[in-house]
């Protein structure tokens, strides 16, 4: 039984703290950084072995969110009740958490659904890239201490959430994609709308870089700050921006094409050193500016492309799939979602596994943080971009 | 490389290790081995010029009932695009499995998630506590036979 710091009287050292695998030195100390720590980005407990102002290792405590997912997920009566649980993972893009889903079920079930379902599922799930890329960008300027571009971000959310929300209601959370098919159609103005809004989108990337992204001070907080080289990102598992940002190109829509991606023509962004070394904060952060930029040329193409069609033709009357199992990854804004599905042949899920990106990334945070220092830590915690109801799920 | 092939390079190195495998009929092909051996198996995949798995996609506890669980291993090569997936199966009763941590980074979190929830001991793992759940729960949730404790430090749970 290792004994840890409550176990001990105050002003005696611990013999050794739980994670850290060796007696604390005499000049290192503990701080707690969290559950409520304002640059923790929702309940994540860090704590930190600090000796003097330097990070000497960081040990995350997470599982504060943690609502049992996946055993929920084994007691539904049958799998189209999974969706509005897989929107709560990932709650600020949850239809690119349902497109996952649903994906692999119609994988699991050889189901083949409409090309109009296609592309809507595209544009929806691109969009959800856009709103969390808005947000990641806004609060890791929020965490730096730039507070303008996180309103600026939240005002260009809006008009995504708008459109969203006059498709299927909702604004946050969405159960709108459904295995074989959709919720609703979009409405007839649906691609004026999107039109609008790529030609909107646009021109605030740019007032966006020239705000935050080659602003002096921003630049000095994060080039150079938590460097993660590509193999070691890799042998992390680290996906998404945190992978590209760390130079390597590796994006499933690319690499691994799922849906229609295959029709779109597209730039896959990777981190280049522009500002520091390679996989910076700063390279991290970038990648995300210009994957909202690819996604609104996604976005624009699929809503040229779009076919009519009956978006519910395809929706299966009972989901029963074989024994079997499948594995299915997409890549969300924050990395490769992965669903890890086991059917017994009954109606009910016998197991879900996810594979939330943001808690493999999260994993790699110590090797970022080792040698920084600790307003350092708020600058790489906030440059992975977690979401910690998908961390915990 | 196709599945077929690399059971049988599995098959030719490992011999006893690699007990049974699903190549046909299945969305994705899979190879069930010795838990006591998977770390050398992991380390031979990684660096082995013909299949270079330098990434884990997914490591997943799963209760198989009748007494048995199983790790399941999706592994993916990002320098020669294909995709494999390794299963050990265990008792319930006694369930250690190799730890492939040392391997793959990304085991790291996830053999502790399986743990967490399965009561599965991976040997040989660097810091093997719970991840989710509080340190001090009691009994592997995601088990089958899990049974919801009436009592949580001496408060009762309302359900």
């Amino acid at each position: 039984m290792e004994v840890t710091l409550t176990d001990v009287e105050p002003g005696r050292r611990p013999a050794t703290i739980p994670g850290l695998g060796r007696p604390l030195r005499a000049e290192e100390m503990v701080i707690s950084m969290g559950p409520q720590h304002p640059s923790t980005h929702g309940v994540l407990r860090l704590e930190l072995v600090v000796d003097g102002e330097i990070v000497v290792d960081v040990i995350p405590h997470i599982g504060y969110l943690h609502r049992c997912f996946e055993k929920h997920c084994e007691h539904m009566t049958n799998y189209q009740q999974v969706i509005p649980y897989a929107d709560r993972m990932d709650y600020v893009a949850a239809m690119s958490n349902e497109f996952g889903y649903v994906i692999a079920m119609e994988k699991m079930l050889k189901i083949q659904v409409p090309e109009r379902v296609e592309y809507i599922r595209v544009i929806m799930a691109e969009f959800s890239r856009i709103i969390s890329h808005l947000i990641a960008i806004g609060t890791y300027g929020l965490d730096i201490g730039a507070f303008t571009p996180f309103l600026y971000c939240m005002r260009d959310r809006e008009h995504v959430l708008d459109i969203i929300e006059e498709t299927c209601g909702a604004r946050l959370l969405y159960n709108y994609m459904w295995i074989g098919g959709l919720s609703h159609d979009v409405k007839p103005s649906f691609q004026k709308q999107v039109r609008e809004f790529c030609t909107y989108f646009r021109p605030k990337i740019k007032e966006l870089n020239d705000l935050l992204s080659y602003n002096k001070i921003f630049i000095e907080r994060t080039a150079n700050v938590g460097v993660l080289p590509g193999d070691v990102a890799i042998n992390y598992g680290a996906s998404g921006p945190v992978l590209r940002g760390s130079g390597v190109n590796w994006d499933l829509r690319k690499n691994d094409p799922y849906s229609i991606y295959d029709r779109f023509t597209f730039e896959i962004p990777v981190g280049k050193g522009l500002k520091g070394k390679v996989g910076d904060c700063w390279d991290r952060y970038m990648v995300r500016v210009h994957e909202m930029e690819q996604s609104t040329n996604i976005i624009e193409q699929a809503v040229d492309q779009l076919p009519e069609g009956d978006v519910q033709s395809a929706i299966p009357k009972r989901i029963r799939p074989e024994a079997g199992e499948v594995y299915v990854r997409t890549e969300t804004p924050k990395g490769d979602l992965g669903y890890y599905i086991v059917s017994d042949g009954t109606a009910s899920p016998f197991r879900i596994k996810v594979r939330p990106p943001c808690f493999i990334n999260l994993s790699a945070l110590p090797a970022m943080c080792r040698g920084a220092m600790i307003a350092d830590v708020v600058a790489v915690l906030g440059s992975i971009d977690i979401v910690l109801g998908e961390v915990d799920r | 490389m196709i599945a077929q092939e690399l059971h049988d390079l599995l098959k030719t190195t490992f011999g006893e290790a690699i007990l049974e495998a699903k190549i046909d009929g299945v969305l994705d092909p899979f190879v069930t081995v010795a838990p006591g051996r998977i770390a050398e198996i992991a380390r031979f995949l990684r660096d082995d010029d013909r299949t270079l798995f330098d990434s884990l996609m997914c490591l997943s506890g799963v209760d198989l009932t009748k007494g048995n669980l199983a790790v399941v291993y999706h592994l993916h090569s990002t320098k020669r695009n294909h995709k494999f997936v390794l299963k050990a199966v265990v008792p319930a009763a006694d369930p250690h499995v190799q730890s492939v941590a040392s391997v793959w980074k990304m085991a790291d979190w996830n053999e502790r998630e399986a743990y967490d929830m399965y009561g599965i001991i991976f040997d040989g793992h660097p810091d093997l506590r719970r991840i989710l759940m509080p340190d001090d729960w009691e009994g592997f949730p995601l088990r089958k036979d899990y049974q919801v404790p009436e009592f949580y430090n001496g408060m009762k749970v309302p359900y």
